[in-house]
């Protein structure tokens, strides 16, 4: 699915004409984690939490249809750009709601970013591990793996606590058609939020630069030494 | 007169490469204010050693925080220390890198000083007293043009983006305290569990051969790991099927839920160029693609493409590779 954006009228969003909305890989992971961890514990509950409009409810019943047990829905009139917005609005939600672990995806692929966890663990004042592919718990500890380059970082931390989600961790589940007709009757709860002022502010959206168009130079081990000739001379990068 | 902040990332006791691209991004942003650049780093105690190439790349002062509890990556004192730096130097803009500490690292950052912050910028400017970033969005077929308005802005710079340049300055180094103490971190680095020795990484590496299914076996990555040899300079990479299958770990993965990646050269062997692929290396500088479907969608990015069975071309372009580094 090779998705062409179009920038809309005002320039500085994205017109969403004919875009589908879905649980990003990052947060899938996310809600796949908590699911195995409510699994092994044999006990709790997990809550799907997501903020824009309405069309995030499409994606809290997609973690609901995969076995959360109840949804709250952050409504705003659009998702800012601002993740320090957006972190500041989930911490209030958050705050006090007796969590064990608060899980993200690391990042959202549309604003890429990959802070809003991070913020919402220093203002709720949790221990934060990002970027985690590894997780073990044990009687209110915690491990996690984190890759980081060319090595691997085993972090420790105390619950509650709040991590974020790198591919590797586990492989998500699809809902069963069982889980997508139970999800219809979980509870999601509306709460209206006010994001609040922002210090970022998107000026101007644009499509990148198309590259070159491609050349194939030739065919086979024979168009090698063409190919060493345009990398010293012409990229200069042997 | 405003100055920049610039935290210079450390790991094991030696500056990471970034560092001193991000010190070199904030010497140009300084020479637009007029200030100075202040650099913070952070280690073991002898850490104090790398000041003096951070001054080379532009910092007027260097500010050494070394405590035992910075042998590794303590993101919790780090914080609360660049947070207490940044909020009494009157800094226009704080940069780091967004690499894994610093993608790490900076939000907490921004969030103990309630500023704004961007990671994964690729280009940045003054326009008066605002802070400008350019910032890929939607698996980096969007740019975003994004204002800044906090004082401080924290910004993290993509890796390999902004080249470090000498400009040789006082790096006047002061040695500062930690805030608290990092020993009582509640998150702490048990274990760094190291790869192979000097391989290079790939947010750092000039060159990258990055394989695909084309290679059809694990095993096969040893082409790709020779050629990656016969540069010299080169790191391994890999495409989202590759890692899923198990032939490569997921660290190696290129693409929107991998890494991103913007090598001077991009040799990609193998790989059909799936739009969640081009999304995490389509920057690179040049894109070289090996190929044996013509119509493969990677050959309309590539610079230089060559149709052909990879088992033929590969080891032919590793051998005249390194017939043609002899000569260096």
């Amino acid at each position: 699915m090779d998705v062409r954006f179009r920038i809309a009228a005002d320039g500085t969003s994205l017109d969403e004409t004919g875009l589908k909305f879905d649980l990003n890989d990052f947060d899938a992971w996310a809600v796949e984690a908590a699911l195995r961890l409510k699994e092994k514990a044999g006990q709790g509950e997990v809550v799907a939490v997501s903020l824009g409009p309405d069309s995030a409810q499409e994606t809290i019943r997609k973690a609901l249809s995969m076995g959360a047990d109840r949804g709250v829905h952050l409504k705003t009139d659009r998702v800012p750009f601002d993740g320090f917005a957006i972190a500041r609005a989930l911490a209030g939600a958050l705050n006090g709601g007796d969590y064990d672990l608060i899980l993200f995806g690391k990042m959202s692929p549309d604003s890429s970013n990959g802070i809003v966890g991070p913020i919402v663990a220093e203002l709720l004042d949790l221990p934060c591990v990002t970027a985690i592919s590894g997780l073990e718990i044990n009687d209110g500890r915690g491990t996690a793996r984190r890759d980081i380059e060319g090595a691997q970082e085993i972090m420790e931390f105390p619950l509650p606590a709040v991590l974020t989600i790198d591919e590797g961790l586990n492989t998500a589940r699809y809902p069963s058609l069982k889980g997508i007709m139970a999800a219809k009757k979980k509870p999601l709860e509306v709460k209206p939020v006010d994001l609040g002022e922002t210090a970022v502010t998107v000026q101007k959206l644009e499509l990148p630069p198309d590259r070159a168009a491609g050349k194939i130079i030739g065919e086979g081990a024979a168009a090698v030494p063409e190919l060493i000739r345009l990398l010293q001379t012409e990229a200069k990068v042997l | 007169m405003a100055n920049i902040f610039a935290y210079a990332e450390a790991r094991g006791g030696e500056l990471r490469k970034v560092a001193l691209e991000t010190v070199t991004a904030a010497r140009n942003l300084a020479d637009q204010t007029g200030g100075e650049v202040h650099a913070l780093l952070v280690g073991a105690m002898g850490i104090a050693a790398k000041a003096q190439q951070l001054g080379e790349h532009g910092a007027d002062v260097v500010l050494v925080c070394e405590h035992a509890a910075f042998t590794q990556y303590n993101p919790e004192a780090s914080a609360a220390l660049a947070a207490e730096r940044i909020k009494s130097g009157g800094f226009r803009a704080a940069l780091f890198a967004t690499s894994a500490q610093g993608r790490d690292l900076a939000p907490r950052v921004a969030a103990k000083s309630g500023v704004g912050i961007v990671t994964d910028v690729t280009g940045m400017e003054l326009s008066g007293d605002t802070v400008i970033v350019k910032h890929p969005i939607n698996i980096g077929k969007v740019i975003a043009t994004v204002a800044i308005a906090s004082t401080p802005a924290i910004v993290a710079l993509r890796p390999n983006t902004f080249t470090p340049t000498r400009s040789s300055k006082a790096g006047r180094v002061e040695n500062i305290p930690a805030v608290g103490d990092p020993s009582t971190a509640r998150v702490v680095v048990k274990d760094l569990k190291t790869g192979g020795g000097g391989k290079l990484d790939l947010a750092e590496a000039p060159v990258i051969v990055a394989g695909g299914r084309g290679l059809k076996a694990a095993e096969n990555f040893k082409l790709v790991e020779e050629l990656a040899d016969a540069f010299g300079n080169a790191a391994v990479g890999a495409t989202r099927a590759v890692t899923d299958d198990g032939w490569r770990p997921h660290s190696d993965q290129i693409g929107q839920t991998g890494r991103l990646v913007s090598p001077e050269l991009y040799v990609a062997v193998g790989i059909s160029g799936a739009v969640q692929h081009l999304a995490g290396m389509r920057t690179s500088r040049t894109i070289v693609a090996i190929n044996k479907d013509k119509e493969a969608p990677i050959f309309k990015v590539a610079d230089y493409g060559i149709v052909g069975d990879v088992f033929e071309v590969v080891p032919a372009l590793s051998a005249a590779v390194r017939e043609a580094r002899k000569g260096h």
